[in-house]
């Protein structure tokens, strides 16, 4: 069992060359784990929406402050990205979509567009 | 482990089951909150006290937390090799998960005067 022996045992993540699918791929687990992040965030907002008119003007305050202006941007990417690349998944679990060329096609797309709507709010976040 | 490699095949189903659920609420939300804005505080907290909005939204919590649950038990076991630690991740995980599905819990049913 030579070949065993042979296998590099370090991980450089610069010496990983990912194909698009790849990149498509880890970045749905990434934004993932972000939304997990953010799931306290969204319930206590819910709450204070619910508790009273004073609380929820509160939280569109809280809303529309810088701090969540430098947050919103990642987090519609990762909502966005999760969606479209988690419909992707699902669509080649029922089979469509799984010949390489497609499944190419469709981590370009569901990346692009992802990456598109990030942009536009961090655009509007900063100009606006 | 074969007791989690039992569990294997349920997850896997239940993941894609909670994330169609939770993709079409999500979706129908935003539509609802583009097309039709709420216009104040009373009509946002009377359109959440509709028992099949209140309940729906419970389900979105509840699946969302399981499919979470699902998506970090693959990343913690993915990432994490030394066993014992692996095991107090999922164990701190998982509780804080249940957390957060009885938080919203609560908040929802709570919308209307107990």
């Amino acid at each position: 069992m030579t070949i065993k022996t042979q296998r590099p045992r370090y991980l450089n993540l610069l010496k990983i060359r990912l194909p698009i699918t790849g990149v498509a791929s880890i970045l749905h687990r990434l934004s993932g784990v972000l939304l997990v992040v953010a799931i306290p965030f969204i319930i206590y907002g819910l709450a204070l929406s619910l508790r009273s008119a004073e609380d929820l003007a509160r939280l569109e305050i809280w809303i529309n402050s810088a701090w969540m202006r430098m947050v919103m941007p990642l987090w519609v990417w990762a909502i966005t990205h999760h969606l479209l690349t988690g419909i992707r998944f699902l669509l080649m679990d029922i089979g469509i979509g799984q010949g390489l060329a497609a499944a190419r096609l469709s981590a370009w797309w569901v990346s692009a567009i992802a990456g598109t709507v990030f942009l536009l709010v961090l655009f509007r976040g900063v100009v606006l | 482990m074969s007791g989690w490699r039992a569990h294997g095949m349920r997850a896997w189903l239940m993941q894609r089951l909670t994330a169609v659920y939770v993709a079409l609420f999500f979706v129908s939300m935003l539509l609802l909150f583009v097309l039709h804005p709420f216009a104040d505080y009373a009509s946002w907290r009377q359109f959440m006290s509709m028992p099949v909005v209140n309940i729906a939204t419970v389900f979105f919590f509840l699946g969302l937390i399981y499919h979470a649950w699902v998506g970090l038990r693959d990343v913690v076991i993915d990432y994490i090799s030394q066993f014992t630690l692996r095991m107090i991740t999922l164990m701190v995980v998982t509780l804080s998960l249940i957390a957060l599905g009885i938080w919203a819990f609560m908040v929802l049913v709570t919308v209307v005067a107990l």
